[in-house]
Parts: C-alpha cells; structure tokens; sequence
C-alpha cells in the first residue's frame, strides 16, 4: 500500500511512523512546505492520560519525548493582585521544534520518506497514493481539495503566540485590567528556561487598545509591559506572533474516497484547554489501527471516524465552553479571587466540585469555607447558608413543592394564580393558605410562595395531558397586555385597560398578604414565561407590581425572569428559560452566570440540575446562588 | 427495560405474506412490542396499513410507528391512520412521530418541508383531542395511543415535551441515547410536565447475513451522503454486540428498545430471541 502525507507537524510524522512500523512494505511519504527545522510555534502541551496510549503505539518515541519535555502539575491563576496555586493536575510540554526532532528522527529510521521544502499549489502534484492524508493543518489544501462538509466559526477574540524566557513552574493564568478592557495570558512551560506565553483579548478590547496598528515589535511591548508581574523582569519572544482570530473547524465528514483528514485538518478545539496536539497524536493512533484492522480502505476509514468522531466533539465542546469563558471574562472581574480562580478551573465543564476535590482537596476546602463564610471547616457550596433579606437560608438546595422536607433549604409553591382568571389549568391553587408549612419549618426549611396570573397562557387542560391546550370546556375569558393569542390554538385574550391592570395588581398585593399571613418566608412573583406579566412589553407595569407587593411585603422578593429581561428591584432573580434552544443539564447556568454578574443580584437556577456536584460546583464558581435540584439529585 | 422488534416494512425482498409470518412469530417470542419505520419513497409499504395486517394475526404485543412522518399526511389521515389500528389491535398502538429526514418523502406528496415542524405540533394537539375528535370511530374514542415525538433539535424536544408522553430516539451508541434522553427530560421538566417522559430507543441488527444487513443500511440511507457508511458500521451483528448494546441502553435509562431487523428472513427473529432469552 502506498500513503501519502502532506504535512510534517506531529499528526503527520506519527501516523507515518506508525503505518510504516505496523507494516514495513507499507510505502509511506510525507510532503512538508517547510524544513525540518522551521522554528514557528513554541512548545506544546499535552494531558496525562495521552501518555499511555503513546507509550502503547511506539515506544521509543515515547521514551524520547518523556525524557526531553518537562511536566508539572500546578495551575496559576494571578488575578486582581493575587496568586491563586491549584495543585493535583497533570500536564506536559515540549518544544515544538523538539517534538518534530524525535518524530522525524523515528520516521527516517523506518524508512518513512520525507520531502521537505516542497511546496504544493495542488493535490494533483501529490504521488499518486493508494490513501492521501490531509495532515496539514487548519488550512489544509487536501480539504479544500475534496467535499469534506467543513464549517469555520471565528471566535470575537484576538490573540497572540508569544515566548519567554521565565521558567513557569505551573500552568499560567494571568489577567490584567486596563482602561480599554481586560487581558488574559496563558502561559506554560516547555522546557527548563522557555515557556509559551499567549495573550488573549476580547476583538473589541483589542481595537480600542489601537493594537491593529502597532508592529509586531511594538504589540509586544505593549504585552510585556501589560504583564510585567507575571513576566518578573523578563521578556516576551516573538516568532510570527501575529494577532489572530481563532477558527473553530468542524467537517462533517473526515474522509472522501482514499482522502482523511486528521487533527487540526479535520477539526480544531480552542487552546485554551491545551488539546491539539493530543487529539492529533490520537487520530494517528486511532487511523493507524483501524487501517492495521481492515484489509479495505473504506471500512477502515469509517470506523476511525466514528471512533475519534464522539471523543473530538466533546473536546471542542469543552473547548468551546472555555472559548466563551475567557471571552466573558470582563464579567467575572468583579468575583473575589478564590471564587474566580474555582469559575476558572470548572469553566469548561470538564472539572467540578466533585474531581477538583480529589485532585486538589486544599483549594477545594477554602472555596467551601469562603463560600461557607470563612469558617475552616465547611460542607460543600451547596450546603453553605445563605442570607437573603434578613431570612437565613439553611442551604442552598431548593426543591420544587412543599409536600415533603427532604433537607432543602427552600421549597417553591406550585404556581398559585392571584385570581381564578389567572389559573393556567382549573386545577391551579388560587389560596396562598391552602398548605400546612409546619412541617417544613420544623424541619429548618423555609418555603417560598409562587405568584403568578397566566394572561394570554390561561384556561387550559392540566398539564398531564400537555401544555397550552386549551380546554375544551369549562374555560374563561383570558387577559394579556395585548389582544395577541399565545398559540394559534389558543384563545384571543382581551387587551386589559388601566382598571383591569390596577384590580391584578391589587390581587398581588393580596394574595402576597395572604400567603406571608399563611408562614410563606418568601415570596416570588412571575414576570416570565409568557405569562401575564411577561407580556408587557415596557417594564414598566410589572415593575409597579413589584414595587406594590414591595410595599405590603418585608421578606425576601424574588422575581422570575427569562434571559435577557430587565431586572426590577427584588432580592433574588430566578433565572427561568427564555427562547431555549438547547436542553441538557444545567442549560439555564449562563444566563444565571450573566444576570448574577451583570445586575449583581443573587440568582436561583434550575435548568435540570440531576446531580449535587452540578450544583456544588454553580454555588461555588458564583454562577447562582441557590440550586432547584430534580428529584434524581436526591436519590 | 422492554425490548420490541421491528416488523422489515422497509427492508428489500419483504412480501406480504412475510409480514405476517414476522408478526405472528415476533408475538410468540419475547418481544413487548413490533415497530414499523417510514418512508414514501423507497421500496417500502405503509407503516399503517402493515400495522393493521399485524394487529389481525396478534392479540398481545404492542404496535409502534419509530417513528412515521407525521406531516407528510394531513392530520384527519393521520388520525384515521392511526385510529383504525388502534380499532384493529384492540388499543395496543404507540404512535411515534417526527418530521422525518427527506425531503422527496414531502415533494411526491406534493408538499413542501417548509413549516413542516409547526404542522407536526398541530397534528400533535389534535392528536391530543382524539376523544372529540370527528375522524376517530366510537370504539376507540376513550384509547388514545401513547404519543412520541423523535427529533434532536432544541424544537423537536420542546415540542416532545408540549405534546407527547415520550421521546422515541432515532438510534445511535448508547452514550448518545443517555446524552438525549437527559435534554428530553430536562425539556419535559422545563416545560412543567410532570413526571418523566417515556423513553423509547432504537438499533438495528443482523444475526446473519450482515452483508446483506450492510447493503440496505448504505441503501436506505444513500441520502445522507457518507454517513450511510457509519450507520452500517453500527449494525448490531453478534450476539454479544446484541447483549452489550440492550444492557448499556437499560442503564441509560432507555424505557424501550427497538431492534430494527435489516434481513427480511424470518430465521433473524428465532436469533434474536435466542440471543434476548
């Protein structure tokens, strides 16, 4: 069989060695535009858990390039003023020019042919090949040579590769505040006395900071002196250090007849999670093996994609949660450094309460007892108190209903409407005093009366038999800010006038009486979902029935609210779904994450929260201060 | 977790007579229910009209459309389809529903794809007024069958949530299933239905003969492009695949599992019974 490679970075120069390794007849040449010992690019980094799986594949490389790299398993964070250590991870890194020394080293002594300097406008003047291997990056020629489906998003940052001469001890996050925007480095080292040093910024930051008409040489002074504490008194080095923007590349197939792709040609994942290198090393792993297993092509090619497929997307899922991020970050500055530094490391993800507990317990137990108000023994976040308007919240966890104490601190009433009117289905609770909270008081719990009038949503069948259904009989006239009907099966409410916009608010204000009469400790109003209050297109008329439960009503006020709604005065903003589009777990924790440090109020979030670590690791990183935990958290 | 089989509607070479044959011998074995698929333009019959056939030579298992192609009939149609095997099986229909993957299924119906999603949630809400409604016959006014909708969209799951009783998955390794099957109920708890949506599951299999297995796969699902290849490559063909696959989708929480065949010979169903006994 004969293979062509096009591209000597690590992807391409591994999957040759090992095609020619499994099979010596097999005749394998690389085509590489650079020389073998082009410089561009510092070191790269991989995670522990590559490792294995390169020891496996071919030994000597990987004695070679563990006895040349450097590990260590501290990450940084230097954050307004101060350093925060995370211990218990692993990584490594190597110079990149090294890197490519030992692979092409192997390569040349099995036989692999390597043609250097050999620049290609065409596929067509490739050697005919039984497979061609696009192993060249994320402009890869073979791709655009071929129908791969490919689709490249550009992340609104800039950034740009640098080196330095300090020799980092840990993994490096470093952000600097300046009067155009916030900065952000990441940082590692690669070997005894070099480190990579990349800075990023948001595009706008990057255009007011003027940096698009600086040279090379004067971009990296600005950098220098943007990080001149992280620097200590060393400089940055440049090599192409260019500003980028990042291309995130999907393709949505990897091969097309004999043509694959493999790593950064195929897809890319954000370097901000350190992962390119080592999906690249693993797609040669994974081709080599499958080509090793098959005697046709085709199948061999089908079961690399889908065996790498799964693994790559949930990287550049991760990949792009930390994207988004760093790309927020302006919005964390105002978090204290401990709880920034646990947003930080459970940004992608990837690591919660739970694993961060196990690789670093120290950091762990002082997030716990910050959150848990600095007592040195604390339980996890979720267990913390909280404080809301004179109440104090035993924890928390808050559950949906309040027939049962399970332990939680807060327990939400079912909807109850302030006027039959205002009932979604006819079996909606209209009495604020229709339940006995004794129990759940006796049990430390605290329970929470829900408000709400359905407007334009009302008069329908119970929602065991679906959602906006209208019934079929026994229903009542609707009311909503507009004559507008919520479906185009439901009812044409009528456009309430001011009289009917002051008798609702009235009914708030009374039912909120009634229900803090009945031992309700708190209370929350609905101005989302499409219900009445939502409806109102200005704020203005929600905003005065706010302000009139405000009056009637000294307990803690909360207030539902969809992403992107303004927030009235009130002590909690429970972040209910907007116009989702994407379920899963936890898929309402970004907008908490946005409205908690944008409007600087405490947020409740549910968003399908399955687990306790789920919810540990949103109390802890500030994303939300309380949790609605779902019944499988419980058992 | 329940395991049903799928009834080879759409599987080459499958005549009538087979059909019933695959029916009657699926009851005797240790299915809970049969399934049918749906695709106008194929070398395929009716999902209904095959259902009907089954529910005639079987009086106990259950009979699943994973899923039919709710718009490319209008809803009245959709309803009698429906309710006439539901008449017919003495209520044992669980009515799958999605707006399918091709679009020359909508244009020789003389449709368009275009809002095909909102026509579906209409279909689904005069679905759920199957007690009044003026197509379903008296006899099974007070048996609504069951109602799935499939999809993976952000839409599709929300419209599950709104309409359904379950969420019927469109196949894949079971760590996709456990993916999907947590955003359909965290859909279903958004939308504040109470308890859990059921959840229905799909594979398909060759015990023997899996070349043949593989040439329909690449064939019925030619329109994908290269994704027919990835399909196929997912055909469940040893016992143990079987064994593997029907345990890790219990632990997903997986409801219901349809093993779909890709052989249209009856000596694939004595297999898989051997296989699940």
């Amino acid at each position: 069989m004969r293979t062509t490679v096009l591209g000597a970075g690590p992807a391409g120069l591994y999957l040759s060695i090992l095609l020619k390794k499994a099979d010596p007849r097999h005749d394998v040449t690389v085509v590489e535009r650079n020389p073998p010992d082009a410089t561009f690019g510092f070191g790269v980094v991989f995670s522990e858990e590559t490792l294995g799986r390169l020891r496996v594949a071919d030994e000597p490389t990987f004695t070679a390039i563990t006895d040349a790299w450097a590990s260590w398993t501290t990450i940084d964070i230097h954050f307004g003023g101060e350093l925060i250590r995370s211990h218990g991870h692993r990584f490594s890194a190597i110079r990149r020019t090294k890197l490519l020394g030992i692979l092409q080293r192997r390569a040349r002594e099995l036989g692999v042919e390597m043609r250097f300097e050999t620049e290609i406008a065409e596929v067509a003047e490739l050697p005919d090949a039984d497979l061609l291997v696009g192993a060249d990056g994320v402009n890869s020629l073979v791709r655009r040579a071929r129908e791969f489906g490919p689709r490249i998003e550009v992340y609104p940052t800039r950034f740009a590769w640098f080196g330095t001469d300090v020799a980092l001890d840990a993994f490096t996050f470093a952000f600097v505040e300046t009067e155009h925007g916030v900065f952000q480095a990441h940082a590692y080292p690669f070997d005894e006395g070099t480190s990579t040093f990349i800075v990023e910024t948001r595009e706008d930051t990057w255009q007011r900071a003027g940096l698009e008409e600086l040279s090379e040489q004067e971009s990296l002074a600005f950098c220098e002196e943007l990080f001149a504490p992280v620097l200590d008194g060393h400089g940055l080095l440049s090599n192409r250090s260019v500003w980028l923007a990042f291309n995130e590349l999907r393709c949505k197939d990897w091969s097309a007849g004999s043509t694959v792709l493999v790593g950064d040609a195929a897809h890319t994942a954000h370097f901000s999670i350190g992962s390119g290198t080592k999906l690249a090393l693993e797609d040669a792993i994974e081709l080599a093996g499958a080509l090793g297993r098959h005697e046709d092509l085709q199948p061999a090619l089908v079961e690399y994609e889908l065996e790498r497929r799964p693994i790559v997307e949930r990287f550049q899922e991760a990949a792009r949660q930390s994207a988004e991020y760093f790309e927020e970050v302006p919005r964390h500055m105002g978090l204290p450094p401990l709880q920034f530094a646990f947003n930080l490391l459970t940004r992608s993800g990837r690591i919660g309460h739970a694993n961060l507990s196990l690789r670093d317990p120290r950091l762990v137990r002082r997030v716990d007892a910050f959150v848990g108000g600095r007592s040195a023994l604390s339980p996890p976040p979720l267990f913390a108190p909280l404080e809301l308007r004179g109440l104090t919240l035993r924890n928390r966890a808050v559950i949906r209903g309040l027939d049962e104490p399970v332990g939680a601190g807060l327990y939400l009433s079912p909807m109850v409407a302030v006027t039959p009117e205002g009932r979604i289905t006819p079996d909606d609770p209209t009495d604020p005093g229709a339940w006995d909270l004794d129990r759940i008081h006796a049990a430390g719990g605290a329970a929470m009366l829900v408000l709400n009038h359905a407007g334009a949503r009302g008069a329908c069948r119970p929602r065991s038999e679906g959602i906006d259904l209208p019934l079929r009989e026994g229903g009542w006239p609707l009311v909503s800010a507009t004559a507008t009907p919520h479906t185009r099966r439901s009812a044409t409410p009528a456009a309430l006038d001011e009289a009917g916009m002051d008798r609702i608010r009235d009914a708030f204000v009374a039912a909120a009486r009634r229900g803090a009469e009945a031992g309700f400790d708190a209370i929350e109003l609905n101005l989302a979902e499409g219900y009445l209050l939502s409806s109102f297109r200005d704020g203005d008329y929600p905003r005065s029935v706010v302000e009139a439960v405000r009056a009637v009503f000294d307990g803690p006020l909360a207030v539902r609210l969809g992403d992107g709604d303004a927030v009235p005065d009130a002590d909690l903003v429970h972040v209910a779904g907007g116009k989702v589009k994407e379920y899963r777990r936890g898929h309402l924790t970004a907008a908490s994450d946005r409205i908690r440090s944008e409007a600087h109020v405490a947020t409740m979030v549910g968003g399908y929260l399955d687990t306790l670590d789920a919810a540990n690791t949103i109390v802890g990183a500030g994303r939300a201060d309380l949790c609605i935990l779902e019944p499988a958290a419980l058992t | 977790m329940r395991v049903g089989v799928g009834l080879p509607t759409t599987t080459p070479g499958a005549d009538g007579a087979l059909l019933v044959d695959w029916a009657r011998k699926a009851e005797a074995g240790p299915f809970s229910s049969l399934g049918v698929l749906d695709r106008i333009v194929y070398d395929s019959y009716d999902p209904f009209a095959s259902l009907a056939a089954a529910a005639a030579v079987t009086s106990e298992i259950k009979l699943a459309t994973m899923i039919a192609i709710g718009p490319v009939r209008p809803a009245a149609q959709l309803l009698k389809g429906a309710a006439s095997v539901q008449a017919l099986s003495h209520g044992r229909l669980t009515l799958g529903l999605a707006i399918g993957a091709r679009a020359d299924d909508y244009e020789v119906c003389g449709l368009t794809t275009k809002g095909r999603g909102a026509r579906l949630s209409d279909q689904l809400a005069e679905l759920r007024d199957w007690d009044v409604s003026p197509v379903v016959p008296e006899t099974v006014k007070e048996r609504r069958p069951e109602l799935l909708v499939g999809g993976n969209s952000g839409a599709a799951l929300a419209r599950m949530a709104r309409f359904a009783d379950g969420y019927a998955h469109g196949g894949g390794p079971p760590r996709a299933f456990a993916s999907a099957a947590t955003k359909a109920r965290a859909a279903w708890t958004d939308l504040g239905r109470p308890g859990e949506p059921a959840l229905w599951g799909q594979a398909y299999f060759a015990l023997g003969d899996e070349q043949a297995g593989e040439a329909y796969l690449l064939d019925y699902y030619a329109f994908t492009g290269p994704f027919a290849a990835k399909i196929a490559a997912g055909n469940l063909t040893s016992p143990r695949a079987i064994r593997d696959f029907v345990r890790a989708y219990a632990e997903a929480g997986c409801d219901e599992l349809v093993l779909l065949p890709t052989v249209a010979d009856p000596g694939q169903l004595d297999r898989l019974a051997d296989v699940l006994a």
